[in-house]
C-alpha cells in the first residue's frame, strides 16, 4: 500500500528566484542551467532522497519547494 | 533533556525547532518570542511587502510550511527579560518564569535607532513586520520619503518607495552607499543606478536634527541642507539582542560568544543567527557575526544538533550569502569581500543590468558579487568553496 506512495517535489516558480541552494542541497534533483532558471531533475525520487530533499525545502529563502505525498 | 527553550520565534529558532524534533528530541518544546507574531519571513519586507505587491500573510513560515507535527509550545508577545542559568529558567517581560534543561539563544539583533528622533512621529526602523505594516500605512499618505543610510536595508526600502512613485532622498555618511562593504566600483554603480530612478542623495553627510510639530516636516543634514519630509526610514544597522542576558553568565562580546560548535560557555546552551558571534573557519576562523538569512537556517539546525549530540558534532562554519532586490536587479553576494580586495568584472559590465564580478585577496578567490546570473553566481560560489586563484576563477567563468 503506502511502500509504494512516492514523494512529489512541487516548485512554485511564482515564488522561484533561482537562488539555486537546493541544487547544492539534492544536486541529484535539481538544476539551475545557463538560462538562470531552475529544473527539477526528478520530481518523483525515491525515499533514498528524502533526507536531500527536505534540506532543500528548509534552505530555500523563498520558500519555493513542496514535497507532497511524505 | 526533558524541556528544550527557544528564545526568539524568528528563522533561526524555527530552524531549531524542526531540526529538534526531526533529531528525535520528544520532550516539551517552548518558543519564546517578542513579537506577537508567530515565525515569519523577513526579506520581503523591504522588498514585496513594501512595494504593496505582497500581504502580510504571506510571510508566515506555517503558510508554506507544515509545522503542526513540531508540537511547539509558543509563547509569543513577550521578550525574555532575564536569564539565570544556576535554576534554568527565563525571566519574560510578562512576569512568568519559564524553566529550561536545554536552551536555544536566537534573539536576533535590533535595528540602531537614529540620535534626535525622539519626540517625532514619522520616524521609522524597519525590522520586524509591524515595522514594516506601520511604514506601509504611512507610506499611502504618499509622504516625501528619506531614507537615513545607504546599507542594503536602505537602498531596498528607496527602490520599493520609487516604485510607488513617492519622492525619496538617502542620507548617507560615506561618500558612496555600501563603499566600505563592497568597494568603490560597485558603491559608484549602485550609486548611479538610485540616481537613475530618481532618488536624491546626500552623500558625505548626516541628519543633525529634525524639525516639525510633532510629526517630522524636515531633516537638517550637518552639510546645511533641509530635506521637506514626512516620512523617515532609518537603516542605520543592527545590534545584537543581548541585554537580557546581561549579568547572566553566559559570556558576550558584540553577540553572544559561541565555540566553533556554536555552544555557549555555558553547559547545554546553544546560540543561532544573528545574535551569534563565532569562529567561523569558511572565512579565517575569526570571531563574525553573519546576519544573513541562510546562516540563520544552517546556525539553527547546526545549534539543535550541538545541544542533543554534544561537543562531537563537527565545526559550524557557513559561507555568507546574501541577496538583494533593487528596481530591476538582483544582487547575490558570497564570501566575506572588503572594500580594499582586489576586484575584477569577469562577465557584463556594472554599468548594466547583468554582470559577474569576483574579489580576492592574496591572489585567492574571496567573494563574488553577480547583478541578475544567477547560474554565473552558483558556478562562481563553488570556485568559492574551492579556494581557487583569482585566475582560475576568470578562467572557469569567461
Amino acid at each position: 500500500m503506502g511502500d509504494n506512495k512516492r514523494m512529489r517535489i512541487v516548485v512554485d516558480f511564482d515564488l522561484c528566484q533561482s537562488h539555486g541552494l537546493c541544487t547544492e542541497a539534492a544536486p541529484e534533483l535539481f538544476e539551475l542551467r545557463d538560462d538562470g532558471f531552475l529544473y527539477v531533475l526528478n520530481e518523483t525520487p525515491g525515499p533514498e532522497f528524502a533526507a536531500k530533499a527536505e534540506k532543500a525545502v528548509l534552505e530555500c529563502p523563498t520558500g519555493a519547494i513542496t514535497i507532497k505525498g511524505e | 533533556m526533558h524541556t528544550i527553550v527557544i528564545v526568539g520565534a524568528s528563522l533561526a529558532g524555527l530552524r531549531a525547532a524542526q531540526a529538534l524534533r526531526k533529531r528525535g528530541f520528544d520532550g516539551r518544546l517552548v518558543m519564546i518570542g517578542a513579537e506577537q507574531h508567530a515565525p515569519y519571513d523577513r526579506p520581503p519586507l523591504s522588498k514585496q511587502l513594501l512595494s504593496g505587491e505582497w500581504s502580510a500573510d504571506k510571510l508566515y513560515f506555517h503558510a508554506r510550511e507544515k509545522h503542526a507535527a513540531l508540537e511547539l509550545e509558543q509563547r509569543l508577545g513577550h521578550a525574555a527579560r532575564a536569564l539565570d542559568v544556576r535554576e534554568r529558567t527565563i525571566a519574560l517581560e510578562s512576569g512568568e518564569s519559564v524553566s529550561y534543561d536545554g536552551l536555544v539563544i536566537a534573539t536576533g539583533a535590533s535595528p540602531r535607532m537614529l540620535p534626535h528622533a525622539a519626540g517625532f512621529s514619522g520616524i521609522h526602523v524597519l525590522r520586524t513586520l509591524d515595522d514594516a505594516l506601520a511604514v506601509s500605512e504611512a507610506l499611502h499618505k504618499r509622504p516625501r520619503v528619506t531614507v537615513v543610510g545607504a546599507g542594503f536595508i536602505g537602498l531596498e526600502v528607496a527602490a520599493s518607495c520609487r516604485k510607488l512613485g513617492l519622492p525619496v532622498s538617502i542620507v548617507e555618511p560615506q561618500r558612496l552607499p555600501l563603499l566600505a562593504l563592497l568597494g568603490e566600483p560597485v558603491a559608484q554603480a549602485v550609486f548611479q543606478l538610485h540616481a537613475d530612478h530618481g532618488v536624491q542623495f546626500h552623500l558625505g553627510t548626516r541628519v543633525r536634527e529634525f524639525q516639525g510639530e510633532g510629526r517630522v516636516e524636515r531633516v537638517v543634514l550637518e552639510d546645511g541642507s533641509v530635506i521637506e519630509s514626512e516620512l523617515i526610514i532609518a537603516g542605520i544597522g543592527v545590534v545584537p539582542e543581548t541585554r537580557w542576558l546581561e549579568g547572566s553568565g553566559v559570556a558576550l562580546s558584540r553577540g553572544v560568544l559561541c565555540d566553533t560548535t556554536l555552544a555557549t560557555n555555558v553547559p547545554d546552551i546553544v546560540a543561532a543567527g544573528d545574535v551569534v558571534r563565532w569562529p567561523n573557519a569558511a572565512t579565517g576562523g575569526e570571531l563574525t557575526c553573519v546576519e544573513h538569512w541562510s546562516n540563520a537556517v544552517e546556525q539553527g539546525q547546526a545549534a539543535a544538533a550541538r545541544l542533543l549530540d554534544g561537543p562531537s558534532v563537527a565545526p559550524y562554519q557557513h559561507q555568507p550569502y546574501f541577496w538583494s532586490d533593487q528596481y530591476d536587479r538582483k544582487y547575490q553576494c558570497t564570501g566575506r569581500v572588503r572594500a580594499e580586495d582586489a576586484f575584477e568584472v569577469v562577465q557584463g559590465g556594472l554599468d548594466q543590468a547583468t554582470f559577474a564580478a569576483l574579489y580576492a585577496r592574496e591572489g585567492r578567490l574571496c567573494g563574488v558579487l553577480t547583478s541578475n546570473s544567477p547560474g554565473v553566481f552558483l558556478r562562481a560560489r563553488k570556485l568559492l568553496a574551492q579556494a581557487v586563484s583569482l585566475e582560475d576563477a576568470r578562467r572557469a567563468l569567461t
